[in-house]
């Protein structure tokens, strides 16, 4: 009868005290390389198979329309990227930018003041201002609601698509705005330089995405409120005890979100050389997908400005490239949302493996400080 | 009582009919990497008997119960059921089997009526798809034979705690358990919630249902249990009948012998009151009328190390989360330095000195996704950013300085923080709420999952730290921390200060004064 009633434990057993978990070395299997930078390699995949099966693909000048094509969507993927990286979306920057745009078109047409009788003509410069401030307002009734009422981000920016959008059909009645160059005797000229034209023969809208893609890498890898976003999406209750300001943080990226669609609506009205209330529609897809496919996780936390940039110029030159060796825009959208789904699928292969997650982001710290170089 | 005395020296249970035994663990252990959370654990369940296991945080319990559940596998030892050894692949094959478990979080959906979650996940069928009269009816049935009638139809959110219990026993029995898994049923319920819950379980004793019990209030478990079997650190260190054990033979076999965590540092003068708490009350969040933290007051001097004692649910964490800012008062003031920071933010409070370590670093300390330094540095980003722009050599001067201060063992600021084992994970959050330079520091359970060496290194760390005058609250449910390095023990129970001991205290008279709170 096996009545010994208690275990003889082991006196010897020290406790094993702290030791660091054995760490993975020698990561340097090309799968690896592959997972890591598969951005980039697709994005070279892509310029090398389009330039093989079109002559007119690998070219300084195509590249450039390509390149202002990216613009577009890739400054609201910027914003975009702010917001995912809280753990939040930001659905209304599609129709944010199509705002923008009317009111930019409805600047440029003057204002008239009824009680004296005027129309005002503000110069290109008060209303790029005016505009962006359009766009931090609709960015920040998003913050508001996300951050201090509670709705759920998609439910929030969901409601704000719709409104904005039809914010904008109103203030033109679904129609366009087709003259935005201005009048030299009413010193508003030049609003067509921010998009159609050119600065050292380099589109002026990619200037721009290029300079709110670096200050975006500075605010990220520099700054605290970059640390501040990434903390809020790694874990914002631990954030929050640290005396991150999580609801401060959550209310700037959305309204940086806002701004970076204003921006987006006057560089594309600029391209376009009109204003039209339905610009942007479903853009914010787009620039979801460019985000996601530079790697950021939509669970927040992770992602960087360098991954996004190439997202976005994965899905640019695919889309442009298809374009160009004339495959039909249905088989276009077929493409799209294959690459989109892989990607997804890859990142979920990147971040899953407990131990294989560690690995990778020890890489990837290690390499995101030479970001803004 | 006069019975009472140590099984240690291998005695004998007489009268023990091998038919009685259902369920017995036979050297049953189970590690995890190189920590060894159950070490070679035997004991047997018995027809129609309560089973006690007690045991301090982290000696095992709760690994030896998902074990006996299904929940885990053991990584050596045997689970012999009716004489034969079996293995559960998860814990549908235990219930399978018939042993079902009573997690201490409730597993109910609260959306859901009692009938729909009794027969969640298996219910019956009948000709037009669900057999919802049936349901009904045998849920009748159960809460009858349970002596607490409550219809079918009432939403589990609508029940008061001690009748989802109920319920979830019901869901138990309804899947014919012989073997009930009882984890910590007790720490929610009020008084006469846990007579109708005693009752239940002397019913279904008299049925022939073996019970497991696990509890921390220990005169209550004392009051049902049948069998006591003692863990710590992972290995059994005693088994007794009913009858021939009491209170004091438990806790000498609980705590054991003492290490060493340290004693309170000495040598210097305590300064001004640093912190204090005046008649604060915290509202319980569920039920806002309800108090938490009852009017406590209670201040705190410039170098000493106050230690927190309490059961769960006695209002330590509330009453610490509310001094960081996390919860607000529902009434009373907290003083920093003489200053009433009670309306203060987070942020607010760490500028002015005055941190929290929270309780679970998972949830509240680290954020999973930012590297080992970053963690370090996040509290204190102020230090290193000069106008817009952080200084990564500042940044790592700060980081550097809390490796090396609190003793974190890393690769460097680099590596990921899932690369540390949780004592060091530990110390990151310690280091990184120091880096903010402060005057306070509360801790909550800082010795929480993480072994007695890392233990001892973190007392060390506020031993050192108050003796250069920095003001330490921390809290405990283990009896053996409070005898460390405080130089004073408050016990907390039911939301109130209840004792409050010297550092010459014993451990009974900390447990006699926290323990009473549902027996009385």
């Amino acid at each position: 009868m096996s009545d010994v009633r208690q275990s003889a434990s082991p006196a010897s057993s020290s406790p094993s005290s702290d030791r660091v978990a054995p760490r993975r070395t020698g990561g340097f299997d090309l799968g690896h390389i592959l997972l890591e930078g598969r951005a980039f390699f697709a994005l070279i995949a892509i310029i090398v198979i389009f330039a093989m099966l079109s002559p007119v693909y690998f070219s300084t000048a195509n590249f450039l329309t390509m390149s202002s094509h990216v613009a577009i969507f890739g400054l609201l993927s910027i914003g975009m990227l702010l917001v995912i990286l809280t753990g939040g979306i930001d659905l209304s920057v599609g129709s944010t930018m199509g705002l923008a745009g009317v009111m930019a078109g409805f600047l440029m047409q003057g204002v008239s003041v009824d009680a004296f009788g005027v129309t005002l003509y503000p110069p290109v410069w008060a209303v790029v201002v005016l505009t962006c401030v359009l766009g931090a307002f609709v960015g920040m009734i998003n913050g508001v609601l996300v951050s201090i009422f509670r709705v759920p981000a998609f439910v929030a920016t969901l409601g704000t698509l719709y409104v904005a959008r039809g914010a904008a059909l109103l203030m033109t009645d679904g129609l366009t705005y087709n003259n935005l160059s201005g009048n030299p005797e009413l010193g508003n000229t030049g609003f067509d330089w921010l998009g159609f034209n050119r600065l050292f023969n380099v589109p002026v809208g990619v200037l721009i995405f290029a300079a709110v893609a670096i200050v975006c890498m500075f605010a990220l890898n520099r700054t605290p409120f970059g640390r501040w976003v990434y903390a809020t999406g790694g874990n914002a209750r631990a954030a929050e005890l640290s005396g991150v300001p999580v609801k401060r943080v959550q209310i700037w990226v959305y309204v940086l979100s806002g701004v970076c669609a204003a921006i987006a609506g006057l560089v594309l009205s600029s391209q376009l050389t009109s204003a039209g209330p339905t610009a942007g529609t479903t853009y914010e897809l787009t620039a979801i997908a460019g985000v996601v496919i530079g790697g950021a996780a939509l669970t927040g936390g992770r992602g960087n400005v360098r991954g996004t940039l190439l997202g976005a110029f994965v899905i640019g030159f695919l889309s442009d490239g298809l374009v160009i060796i004339g495959v039909s825009s249905y088989w276009q959208t077929v493409f799209m949302g294959a690459v989109i789904v892989l990607a997804v699928l890859l990142n979920s292969i990147q971040y899953k493996p407990r131990k294989k997650r560690t690995a990778s982001t020890e890489n990837q710290k290690a390499s995101s400080p030479s970001g803004p170089a | 009582m006069s019975s009472a005395n140590s099984v240690m020296d291998r005695s004998t249970i007489s009268g023990s009919k091998t038919g009685d035994v259902v369920l017995s663990a036979r050297n049953v252990a189970k590690s995890f990497g190189s920590v060894h959370a159950l070490k070679s654990v035997n004991f047997d369940i018995r027809r129609g008997q309560v089973t006690t296991l007690f045991g301090e945080n982290g000696a095992g319990k709760s690994t030896l119960m998902k074990i006996l559940s299904g929940v885990m596998q053991p990584s050596a030892g045997e689970i012999v059921l009716d004489g034969e050894s079996v293995r559960f692949s998860s814990t549908v094959d235990a219930q399978r089997h018939g042993i079902s478990i009573i997690h201490q979080e409730l597993s109910l959906a609260p959306n859901m009526n009692v009938r729909d979650n009794i027969f969640m996940g298996r219910e019956l069928g009948g000709p037009g798809g669900v057999d919802y009269a049936g349901e009904a009816r045998e849920t009748e049935r159960l809460m009858a034979e349970l002596d607490e009638p409550i219809d079918p139809m009432t939403l589990v959110e609508d029940l008061r705690l001690g009748q989802q219990q109920i319920v979830e026993i019901a869901r138990a029995l309804s899947v014919n358990s012989r073997i009930l898994i009882m984890d910590e049923p007790t720490s929610a319920l009020s008084a006469s919630e846990v007579e109708v819950l005693f009752r239940v379980i002397e019913d279904l004793k008299s049925r022939g249902v073996s019970i497991v019990y696990i509890s921390h209030h220990l005169e209550e478990a004392l009051t049902i249990t049948d069998h006591a079997v003692v863990l710590r650190d992972g290995a059994m260190t005693a088994w007794a009948e009913r009858r021939e054990i009491d209170l004091e033979w438990i806790v000498r076999h609980m705590v054991g012998e003492n290490f060493d965590l340290g004693s309170p540092p000495t040598g210097y003068e305590m300064g001004e009151v640093a912190l204090s708490f005046d008649n604060i009350s915290v509202a319980d969040v569920a039920v806002p009328e309800r108090s938490v933290v009852d009017r406590l007051s209670l201040a705190v001097r410039a170098g000493e190390i106050v230690c927190i004692y309490g059961l769960m649910g006695a209002g330590r964490t509330e009453l610490l989360e509310c001094a960081a800012g996390r919860v607000p008062a529902s009434d009373g003031r907290i003083m920093l330095e003489g200053e009433d920071i009670s309306g203060l933010s987070i942020a607010e409070r760490i500028e002015r000195g005055l941190v929290l370590v929270p309780e679970d670093r998972q949830r509240d300390g680290l954020v999973q996704t930012m590297a080992v330094g970053e963690n370090l540095s996040l509290a204190s980003i102020g230090a290193f950013t000069r106008g817009f722009l952080t200084s990564r050599a500042r940044e790592q001067n700060v980081i550097e300085d809390s490796i090396r201060n609190v003793h974190i063992k890393t690769d460097g600021g680099a590596a990921g923080i899932g690369s540390l084992s949780g004592g060091n994970q530990q110390k990151v959050v310690i280091g990184k709420m120091l880096a903010t330079r402060p005057r306070v520091v509360i801790l909550d359970e800082p010795s929480r999952g993480i072994d007695i060496g890392a233990k001892a290194e973190v007392f060390r760390l506020l031993a050192e730290g108050a003796s250069k005058g920095l003001a330490v609250i921390y809290s405990t449910s283990e009896v053996g921390e409070c005898l460390s390095v405080a130089h004073r023990i408050v016990v907390m129970s039911r939301g109130r200060i209840s004792a409050e001991f010297g550092a010459d205290v014993s451990r009974e008279e900390i447990m006699a004064a926290s323990g009473e709170s549902v027996a009385g």
